[in-house]
């Protein structure tokens, strides 16, 4: 190895450290100070109201939290509230992309049409559902029921985890139909040929062609949604306020709770280092199959 | 785009199979679509018609509207939005293309560990941590600024900004490039004169993508400010206490806040799908 | 207007090294083809003359002056890449202008000097066109044009007729050849195509595996290759191998026996060959012909007519050999068929594939294209090094 090709490499590592330096630097202390921040927090006696109450906490605030069966409830409505979006948009935006990915007339404009609630802000589209949709007097769901007979049903109070999966269920939708109608349009369409030559219905070309090929855009749909949906928030934040009771509170808005209205910061870092660990989970395998399509 | 019907098979049931698809097709997206339509229609009614029966049948005006402005200032609201919205993505472009360049045309062992590592801080979740993002805003009365609105959201869209650039940059022929090397461009001439120019509609879409996001984000917004600098998402979450009467002012006061999002959303859809999966899907 | 000395040129990428040390002298206004199968080092090798990719060691010399710290534009080159690599959003004036424009030349000059290139090449009617308007034969006279306004010593051309259809890859090589003549200018020239290499170099350089197989003109290389990677990629269709045995052996020429028993004489120097030894014997299609009585025989498997010429592909002792023979040859497939050769159109090859060295050298072997254009006359002292 020369002189050249040493000072050469050098240089060039050089310029790509410092082109990239100023993301990286903003990026690792946005990460590590916050987080460096919730972990110590996590450990301390620390309460915004009780100025005097200070010092080591150890475990304290996680024996309260994981004993707290706030936290548990919050833990279960997490996961009904993810487990029940996923399983609507995923299913559903599958199947929409297939059926919006037929010729139509006007096909373009319906596309629009259906992925459009992706783009209306969570606090808008709380609140239009909230109030013109799920309200018991004059909400449209109300006069629907009474059209048929029914009694209407006042959504918020009856069911207000349902409400909540419904409005989520609506954003998140489109998002799944956008990403799986992209995926589609890169479905080789002499690969359907092939298949019908070879005698499947369209039923077989669904579950033999096309789920298969959607089945890497599904999984990212899955990865990219949950890490949204496991910290809901502006939707309940705008709805139930959590309530009734507990009944609508996830862990993203029970560590709002307490720490922005309880004001007790250890507890609410402790929260938020579950939130971390959870995420990281998901994330963990996200990142893994970005890394293993980088390579493509 | 026109793909041809991989699934109706030919023939005269082939024609009524059709016209059904077509009509569930539009059926599915009206019904989707129902709620903001409902929405826009209510901006149009007086507060009486808003919570009367349903109805598509109404004289529209433009009450609202005027109430929206007069009673709350709704204009304030907008202008930190798009205060916040473009501030944090033009800074956010700033950061990210010299660092999107570095990795697409100086990449070293490194870089896709740089990368995937950028992606993994978007998976922080929010909520973990508010509450030192809080406190650290309080002590440095960041608070309820527009400033501290666009740090987050400028940290917060980096990673997409970053990664969306990085795959522009790189479907970029590098023959061009060298090209210019070869013609006597420096760096900078090469940035200016022929990658700037040549991926200003991947730029394009990942600013508005980052715009979107900006703008509908409402988290940190409705958690880090109060009233100053409170942008739309935080004052449209006002509406939420005093519940009926305001429906038609809630109504025309979002028609106007996803408005222009929306058309944005409409027009970048395609580009946006690259940007929401890293890449994952093309 | 210019030389080039590559010396002990190495390149690796981390642990792999796709250049293994080449030496190399392009004299003043010589056409140079690099020639070699896909990844043979050979693009690499003209992007390091370019300044685009660093030598790991070793030196490039530009009329004497080591450039290996100098930066692509100040080498005095101009490339025309692969892919033309024209600025899509410039016209192409401003395509052609470019450098000259970063250079901070005053825009009546530029136009000056891109108008005179244009002419050049009957550029003329396109100069306001983007690239994208052009047809590919336009667009690579303009990545042309681009390299010629820079008045560089030495042109770099990387595989630049590929993308074009095979009609106008010859018509674009003809193009080439008159430029030479007319810019008199140095010229290297990177292709996998051994016809372009044949038709259009003053000096060839064969590469495989980073490494040089046979640097020389081409009728040297396709007359006397070096080794049999060379004798196998020079020539079309590809020479005929099979395996001889050696008899007898000596300065004066290598005695073998061919497939079928029949012995030949091979005008081959074959001092330290030992009788017994297998040895390889190669021969061109075009140098097989169909003889009632020829040494070899074998079966006709398939049967190419292109009119004037037939190729026979024939079964010998489970070997398929191509013969070219006349377009009027009456066989037919299936047929027997007996062919022979002129032994000193033969080539013999040890087992490491290395020529035995002919014992007289081809009349033609010196030629090159520059002596095809002088005259006819100056073959007699031709004599291969």
């Amino acid at each position: 190895m020369t002189r050249t090709r040493a000072s050469g490499r050098r240089v060039g590592g050089f310029r790509a450290l410092s082109l990239q330096a100023p993301a990286v630097t903003l990026l690792l202390l946005w990460m590590l100070i916050p987080l460096g921040m919730t972990v110590w927090f996590s450990f301390q006696r620390y309460n915004l109201l009780m100025p005097g109450m200070t010092g080591f906490a150890g475990f304290e605030n996680y024996e309260y939290l994981l004993t707290d069966p706030a936290l548990w409830s919050a833990m279960g409505t997490t996961l009904l509230l993810v487990g029940w979006v996923l399983a609507i948009t995923v299913v559903g935006g599958t199947l929409l992309a297939v059926l919006f990915q037929q010729p139509f007339l006007g096909r373009g404009v319906a596309r629009v049409l259906a992925i459009s609630p992706f783009f209306v802000m969570p606090t808008v589209s709380a609140l239009v559902w909230k109030n013109m949709m799920m309200h018991p007097s004059s909400g449209v769901l109300a006069w629907l029921s009474n059209q048929f007979g029914l009694p209407a049903i006042d959504w918020f109070s009856s069911l207000p985890l349902t409400s909540i999966i419904i409005i989520v269920a609506w954003q998140w939708l489109p998002f799944a139909l956008l990403i799986l109608l992209t995926a589609l349009q890169s479905l080789d369409e002499d690969q359907v040929e092939a298949a019908r030559m070879d005698g499947a219905g369209p039923v077989a070309i669904f579950f033999y062609i096309t789920l298969p090929h959607l089945k890497r855009a599904i999984s990212v749909v899955i990865m990219i949604e949950m890490i949204f949906l496991l910290t809901i928030f502006a939707e309940i934040f705008v709805t139930t306020s959590g309530g009734p009771g507990l009944a609508t509170t996830n862990l993203a808005y029970l560590i709002y709770i307490r720490a922005l209205l309880d004001f007790d910061v250890g507890i609410a870092s402790a929260g938020g280092v579950v939130a971390i660990i959870l995420a990281n989970i998901v994330a963990i395998f996200l990142v893994r199959m970005v890394a293993k399509n980088l390579d493509d | 785009m026109s793909t041809p019907n991989s699934y109706a098979a030919p023939g005269g049931s082939g024609r009524f199979k059709r016209l059904l698809l077509a009509l569930l097709a539009w059926a599915v997206a009206l019904v989707i679509f129902f709620p903001i339509l409902w929405m826009v229609l209510t901006g149009f009614k007086t507060e009486t018609a808003a919570i009367a029966d349903p109805s598509f049948i109404f004289s529209p005006t433009l009450e609202s509207y005027q109430a929206v402005q007069a009673r709350s200032g709704y204009a304030r609201f907008a202008l930190n939005s798009v205060a916040v919205a473009f501030g944090s993505t033009a800074l956010a472009l700033l950061i990210a293309i010299p660092s999107a360049y570095a990795m697409a045309f100086l990449p070293t062992r490194r870089t896709k560990g740089t990368l995937l590592w950028m992606l993994s801080t978007k998976m922080l979740p929010p909520v973990g941590v508010l509450v030192p993002i809080y406190l650290i805003f309080r002590d440095v009365g960041l608070l309820d600024t527009r400033t501290g609105l666009i740090l987050v959201y400028t940290l917060m869209n980096l990673p997409i900004v970053v990664w969306m650039l990085y795959t522009f940059f790189k479907d970029m022929p590098r023959d061009i490039l060298e090209a210019g090397r070869m013609d006597g461009a420096s760096t900078l001439q090469e940035v200016v004169y022929l990658l700037l120019p040549l991926t200003l509609p991947g730029i394009a879409s990942t600013g508005l993508l980052s715009v979107i996001l900006s703008w509908n984000e409402a988290f940190w917004s409705l958690n880090l400010t109060s009233s100053k600098a409170a942008p739309l998402t935080a004052y449209i979450a006002s509406f939420s206490s005093p519940e009926g009467l305001f429906w038609a002012k809630l109504s025309a006061a979002s028609t106007m806040a996803i408005a222009p999002i929306l058309i944005l959303g409409w027009m970048t859809q395609k580009q946006m799908v690259r940007g929401l999966t890293f890449g994952a899907v093309k | 207007m210019a030389t080039l000395a590559l010396n002990n040129i190495v390149k690796r990428f981390g642990d792999t090294e796709v250049i293994k040390g080449v030496n190399l002298n392009v004299e003043d206004r010589e056409f140079v083809v690099f020639v070699g199968p896909s990844g043979c080092g050979k693009s690499t090798l003209m992007r390091m003359i370019a300044g685009l990719e660093s030598a790991t060691s070793g030196d490039i010399l530009i009329d004497g002056e080591r450039m290996n710290d100098v930066g692509p534009a100040d080498r005095g080159l101009a490339m025309v890449f692969q892919s033309y690599a024209l600025y899509p959003h410039m016209s192409v004036e401003d395509n052609m202008g470019f450098s000259m424009r970063l250079a901070g030349v005053p825009k009546a000059q530029r136009r000056a000097r891109v108008l005179e290139a244009a002419k050049i090449l009957q550029l003329e009617p396109l100069l306001d066109r983007k690239p994208r308007a052009l047809s590919g034969g336009q667009r690579q006279r303009v990545a042309i044009g681009r390299a010629i306004v820079r008045n560089p010593s030495i042109f770099l051309f990387d595989e630049p007729l590929s993308n074009l259809d095979a009609a106008l890859r010859v018509q674009m090589r003809i193009e080439l050849a008159r430029l030479h003549e007319e810019l008199d200018a140095t010229m290297i020239y990177v292709t996998h195509d051994q016809i372009e290499a044949m038709t259009m170099a003053d000096k060839i350089v064969v590469l495989h595996d980073g490494v040089v197989e046979q640097v020389g003109s081409p009728m040297s290389l396709y007359h006397h290759p070096r080794n049999r990677f060379v004798a196998g990629f020079i020539g079309s269709p590809k020479m005929n191998f099979f395996a001889v045995t050696v008899v007898s052996a000596g300065a004066d020429g290598v005695e073998v026996t061919l497939p079928g028993g029949a012995a030949c004489h091979v005008p081959v120097n074959g001092e330290g060959v030992a009788p017994g030894a297998t040895l390889e014997l190669g021969v061109r299609p075009e140098h097989l012909s169909i003889e009632e009585a020829g040494t070899l025989g074998g079966r006709i498997q398939v049967l190419e007519r292109l009119g004037g010429q037939t190729s026979l592909y024939v079964e010998m002792e489970s070997q398929l050999l191509t013969i070219m023979a006349d377009g009027d040859v009456a066989y037919r497939v299936h047929d027997s068929v007996r062919f022979g050769f002129d032994a000193s159109r033969a080539h013999l090859f040890d087992q490491t594939g290395l020529a035995l060295e002919s014992l007289k050298a081809h009349p033609l072997a010196a030629l090159t294209r520059q002596d095809n254009r002088a005259e006819a006359g100056t073959q007699s002292e031709e004599a291969a090094p």
